[in-house]
């Protein structure tokens, strides 16, 4: 049985969530990939303001296609979310709660996500067809020169994920593969 | 006389070729893709094929990509030594039909400077492959290519000690070190002798072949199967989550090497596997 979550959350409510938890969201997310996040870290570089408060929000990696028309998104499936490991842990002390993506992701991303009690979430890579249809509304948020890459905010309904690593750093990537090596 | 062949005609097929195969699993893929779900024990493994199959069939119904990442157009060209080609300039035709396909699909469009990260905004240049070939024809085959899986490959300048041993090793550590990236369950194409980069070329086009198609060459064959067993036994599974079904295949083809060396290029190909080819 899936697990229903909204974000926005509370440290509390995604507390519970353990690795292997299949998990329908729904609520709004934010998505960014390689360039946002280069962005995001050079603001924070300058001690600048984001242009977006990440508290208790959930960052979505896709940089979707554009929508054919009568679309609110087109194909918006997850990338590799390890690329992204060289911000994370900033992000997650602006208070970033939930990642999604695709992919393990390195010790000091873990570490990070155990300190701010975050979940790492896994969509199918390559389900972008199906998981453009939980997606209801898509707009810019911030960085619109980066197209694809722009920060976008996604209003989603029992979009279907995996718990893939959970707060106390518990990780499907390790623990999956090794139930089934060598049998 | 050489038979004359219009560019226009190549840009239109190329352009046919990027909108189908970004749109649709190829049957041998679908095919491998169910026979991975009959066998598969995790639950996981079996829900991410499911949801793999049923994306082909959303985004056959509503005429939208299969995948976000809509790849870089890799074009393979065989083009007969008694065809002309007639009308305008071979590239420039093979970027228009990138062009008008990414466009009309609206596909992302992926391709950039690598230094200066511009967007060229329409998807091109594609990355053409030109062979001279006997005859008067001219084949066309499409592989858009995720960067998900290209990430992953891996070029390894072995010695000759190392032998079909260590041809082998290095495949399956690729593999491994590769787990969750390259969107398991994956496809490894495998390019042995030749140079650096005519080892990699090779690997590419092993992507092409009808999947899990054993290569003719009876040694390769054998090793074919041995390394889809090893890379299996991994557990990596589907989107890395643990499982059976790491790979659909693995296909390997060789070429003559130089004494000194023993070459071995492993390109990595996601689920999707997207090409398609025409024949004009």
């Amino acid at each position: 049985m899936a697990i229903h979550i909204t974000l926005p959350a509370s440290r509390a409510d995604l507390a519970p969530l353990r690795a292997g938890d299949a998990v329908l969201l729904s609520g709004s997310v934010l998505t960014a990939r390689d360039a946002a996040h280069k962005r995001l870290c050079a603001l924070l570089d300058a001690g600048q303001p984001l242009p977006v408060d990440l508290a208790g929000q959930g960052i979505y990696y896709t940089g979707p296609c554009p929508p054919m028309p009568g679309q609110v998104i087109g194909a918006c499936g997850p990338t590799t979310s390890g690329r992204m490991d060289a911000y994370a842990p900033r992000l997650l002390q602006q208070g970033l709660l939930c990642m999604i993506g695709k992919g393990q992701r390195s010790p000091a991303v873990i570490e990070a996500m155990r300190a701010c009690g975050a979940v790492y979430l896994a969509a199918t890579g390559g389900a972008g067809a199906l998981l453009a249809g939980c997606v209801r509304a898509c707009r810019v948020l911030a960085f619109p020169e980066l197209g694809t890459e722009a920060i976008h905010l996604l209003r989603v309904e029992n979009f279907p994920l995996i718990v893939a690593i959970d707060s106390l750093g518990n990780d499907l990537y390790a623990i999956g593969p090794a139930r089934y090596a060598g049998r | 006389m050489a038979r004359q062949v219009s560019v226009a005609q190549v840009r239109d097929t190329v352009r046919a070729l990027c909108l189908a195969a970004c749109r649709e699993i190829g049957d041998d893929v679908l095919t491998a893709l169910d026979e991975a779900l009959a066998r598969e024990r995790s639950p996981f493994g079996r829900e991410i094929l499911r949801q793999i199959i049923e994306n082909d069939r959303l985004a056959r119904e509503r005429g939208m990509p299969l995948c976000q990442d809509t790849g870089m157009a890799v074009v393979f060209m065989d083009v007969g030594q008694d065809a002309h080609l007639v009308g305008g300039d071979l590239t420039d035709a093979v970027d228009a039909g990138v062009r008008a396909a990414y466009r009309e699909g609206c596909f992302r469009s992926s391709v950039l400077s690598p230094l200066g990260r511009v967007n060229t905004g329409d998807n091109t240049p594609a990355v053409l492959h030109l062979r001279l070939v006997p005859g008067d024809g001219v084949e066309i085959t499409v592989a858009p290519k995720g960067f998900g899986s290209e990430n992953m490959s891996r070029l390894g300048m072995l010695t000759p000690s190392q032998g079909m041993r260590g041809v082998g090793d290095f495949v399956v550590e690729t593999v491994a070190l590769a787990g969750a990236n390259p969107c398991p369950p994956v496809v490894v194409g495998v390019g042995i002798g030749g140079t650096a980069e005519s080892a990699m070329l090779l690997a590419k086009r092993c992507l092409l072949r009808v999947i899990g198609s054993p290569a003719p060459d009876a040694e390769l064959a054998a090793l074919e199967a041995e390394l889809l067993a090893r890379v299996n036994a991994l557990g990596i599974g589907p989107q890395g989550l643990g499982g059976d079904t790491t790979a659909l295949a693995v296909h390997c083809a060789q070429m003559p090497t130089h004494i000194a060396g023993l070459p071995v290029a492993v390109n990595m190909q996601c689920h999707v596997a997207r090409h398609k080819r025409a024949k004009i």
